[in-house]
């Protein structure tokens, strides 16, 4: 979706052909009209499913496709369709119809001061949600903090988020941590770090342990777009490469880094997924908006994973509808409408569709999960604010502030303890 | 301050074409504390521009250009973030001069917002000015009001090293005094706010007294400055405030000469005591006012923990700390 501001003609002078920069720049800016007729949607079926042990060189051109199985009316179809049952699909729609109200609600509570801060995933549950379905007990994610919806869907309590988004006596993180950087070991979800990109590697890490112990355990790193920049990026690659580690190197692709287009991050590469392949690693980009895309996907590259036939980088497309944080506002530097001229859809609507279409559920089945998401949101918020929010009611006390900075507290940090007094 | 630092770059950009600004989200939205906001539209996306997240590529390449000869002055998001870079500030901008024996130069600048008080937690908050300070060949800075920023960074851009440029960002947009339940007070309230238009200088390596006194010495830079403002304003103790300004160099005439007058000393910071740069200070008030001193010195500071989220305040060293310090000093 990028337009490359190429300076190739300028650059002409005379004879002579002079290097000059490119600034790479999103294809549109305020004012603009959104239209992306030209972005290659690709059909279902159009990419091909190797068989998981196929070695990386023989699949490159996924690295430059798209996986995709939902057409726009709903229809599902080609290789990489997973067959779920409906109750699965279900449970799907479920868990990304509770993420976004659980979105929608923590964003409320944020604008009245209940938080100091809330990120949204809205547009990109998909991904979370479908790729939760495709691990197993004992998986492990190194997430950024747009993938609540793992959280969501591995049934993580509700009302224990919500303590953690309003920093109160229930709090798991004891109010150490800014809204969203959740920590859930048993749920397969690593401690959120600010600093960008840093989990990519330890994923890595953690599926060479896995390997090293001989468990058939995986790893999952996740990260952005914009974040693919980093340096850590890079050595996750080259990690993954070297060890052949059993792990999912995902790179959600929401075309956007706050205010700075994916072009920014990708520059001559075709496609993040690309960037795979000069690692020798199985390169797969996919329809991030296609929940059953996203299993398959996912799914494919566990068991790859898991049968020792090593690392798998992922990119999925999608679009981040909302604002990047609760102190953004898109609208100084995207068109409003963006969102919804996005070729892609949105991925509730979408499975939706599909359930509808193919007798999966009715009207009545879609109305009551949305009745019921907001019913659940609400009582873990009743719960959650019981125990208090970020400026009234009961709070973490002001000591943990010195534990857990290290295992035995030093005697010099306990003196500091007791001169604060708390 | 935003404003101050907008206009410095500006000056800067008008005056020496070899003047650069890059960082991630600086151009087209002007950064997320919009201190770039305009620059790209006034001097063009050659002079001016977004980069990819990727701290060490950022100053990795302003390293570059400065060896070559432009003036690159490059923003890290928040301080938090400069880690990836730290190998080419430490091992490569910091020495290329010296191992070079000047064939080579690094006359860039790194800005970057630090300190706490936004709720920002343990990624948005951080004080490192000691992780510059203690690397020789670094100047680092740290103004503390819009006049200064805008002059400090000035000088900064103009110098003909590495110049690490520290904004605290709690006082982007008013001089905060710690107290965090009181109202927001604007720049445009207070006096140092009067920033002059086009250019001028504040020299580096130059403290600036905030308040005269002759009981007990402050040292202080940054926001604490006006913490300390309002600890010996709420105490009635007679004490001298330093503004540092410049950490390195660091201006020791002025403190000496006030410490020798004073007797006593307090030094405040907001980053984390275990060897701060309160450490440094101390040990030089020590040698070089040791007969001078009638308390020892204390410091103030965050403790030694990572930045805590909802119980900020219960961390940030306030003007009651300082205030009890100032207390202890004068009965000492
Ligand atoms: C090392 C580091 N640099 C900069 C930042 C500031 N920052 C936070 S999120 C963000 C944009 C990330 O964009 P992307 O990777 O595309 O993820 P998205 O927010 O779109 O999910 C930036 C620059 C940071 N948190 N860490
Ligand atoms: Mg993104």
């Amino acid at each position: 979706m990028a337009r490359a501001k190429s300076r190739d003609e300028e650059g002409v002078s005379g004879s002579s052909v002079s290097p000059r920069l490119t600034m790479p720049g999103p294809a549109f800016r305020p004012g603009d009209r959104p239209d992306f007729s030209e972005v290659d949607t690709f059909a279902p079926g159009a990419c091909r499913r190797p068989q998981v042990n196929e070695p990386a060189e023989s699949m490159s051109e996924l690295a430059t496709g798209l996986v995709r199985v939902l057409d726009d009316e709903g229809r599902a179809s080609g290789p990489w369709d997973p067959h779920l049952d409906a109750p699965t699909l279900r449970a799907g729609l479920r868990a990304m119809m509770l993420t976004r109200e659980f979105d929608r609600q923590m964003m409320i509570d944020q604008r009245q001061s209940k938080a100091s801060f809330y990120m949204q995933c809205t547009g990109e549950e998909a991904i979370a949600c479908a790729f939760h379905s495709a691990l197993r007990p004992g998986d492990m994610n190194f997430p950024t903090y747009r993938q609540q919806g793992l959280l969501v869907a591995a049934g993580y309590p509700l009302e224990l988020m919500m303590s953690q988004v309003y920093s109160n006596e229930t709090d798991p993180l004891r109010g150490r941590q800014m809204p969203v950087f959740y920590s859930a070991r048993e749920y397969g979800f690593f401690s959120i770090s600010g600093n960008l990109a840093t989990q990519f590697v330890q994923g890595v890490g953690w599926a060479m342990a896995c390997a090293l112990r001989g468990e058939s355990s995986i790893a999952a790193s996740w990260i952005g777009d914009g974040a693919t920049s980093e340096t850590d990026f890079f050595s996750a690659l080259v990690m993954a490469s070297t060890y052949r580690a059993p792990v999912i190197l995902n790179v959600v692709n929401n075309q956007w880094a706050i205010s700075t287009s994916e072009s920014v991050a990708r520059g001559l590469a075709p496609t993040f997924a690309a960037r795979g392949r000069g690692f020798g690693i199985a390169s797969l980009r996919v329809d991030g908006n296609d929940y059953l895309a996203v299993h398959g996907a996912a799914a494919w590259a566990a068991e790859r994973a898991r049968t020792n036939g090593g690392p798998t980088l992922i990119e999925w497309v999608t679009y981040r509808a909302a604002a990047h944080s609760s102190s953004d506002d898109p609208s100084g530097y995207r068109p409003g409408d963006e969102a919804a001229a996005w070729p892609f859809g949105d991925p509730i609507e979408r499975l939706t569709r599909h359930l509808l279409r193919t007798g999966g559920a009715n009207e009545a089945d879609v109305e009551a999960l949305r009745e019921e998401v907001v019913r659940d949101v609400r009582a873990a918020q009743v719960e959650a604010q019981s125990h208090g929010t970020l400026k009234q009611g009961p709070a973490p006390s002001p000591r943990e502030i010195f534990e857990d900075v290290f295992k035995e507290m030093p005697e010099s940090l306990a003196s500091q303890e007791r001169e604060a007094g708390y | 301050m935003v404003q101050a630092i907008r206009d410095a770059h500006a000056v800067m950009m008008e005056r020496d074409e070899s003047v650069v600004v890059f960082g991630e989200d600086v151009g087209y939205f002007g950064g997320v504390f919009r201190c770039t906001q305009g620059l790209q539209q006034r001097f063009g996306e050659n002079r001016c521009f977004d980069t990819p997240i990727t701290e060490s590529g950022i100053v990795g390449a302003a390293v570059g250009m400065a060896a070559y000869g432009l003036r690159p002055c490059v923003e890290i998001q928040f301080a938090d973030y400069m880690y990836p870079a730290y190998d080419q500030i430490v091992s490569e901008a910091a020495r290329l001069r010296y191992r070079s024996a000047g064939d080579f130069t690094a006359p860039l600048t790194i800005r970057m917002p630090v300190g706490g008080g936004i709720f920002g937690g343990q990624t948005h908050s951080q004080s490192p000015e000691a992780l510059f300070t203690h690397v020789a060949g670094l100047t680092t800075v740290m103004p503390s009001n819009p006049y200064d920023a805008k002059g400090l960074l000035i000088s900064a851009i103009e110098d003909d090293d590495p110049v690490i440029f520290l904004e605290p960002k709690r006082l982007y947009n008013g001089p905060f005094d710690g107290r965090h339940d009181t109202g927001l007070m604007p720049w445009s309230r207070h006096e140092l706010s009067d920033v002059p238009e086009g250019y001028y200088h504040v020299p580096l390596g130059s403290a600036a007294i905030r308040r005269p006194g002759s009981d007990v010495t402050v040292i202080a830079y940054g926001t604490m400055v006006h913490v300390a403002l309002a600890a010996v304003h709420d105490t009635g103790v007679d004490a001298e405030v330093i503004d540092l300004r410049t950490l390195i160099p660091l201006d020791l005439t002025t403190i000496i000469d006030s410490v020798s007058k004073t007797g006593r000393c307090i030094v405040v910071h907001e980053a984390t005591l275990t060897s701060g740069f309160g450490a440094e200070l101390t040990a030089l008030v020590q040698q070089h006012a040791f007969y001078h001193l009638a308390a020892p010195i204390e410091r103030v500071t965050g403790y030694d923990t990572p930045y805590p989220h909802s119980h900020e305040w219960s961390y940030f060293p306030g003007p009651e700390r300082i205030a009890k310090a100032l207390i202890r000093v004068m009965q000492a």
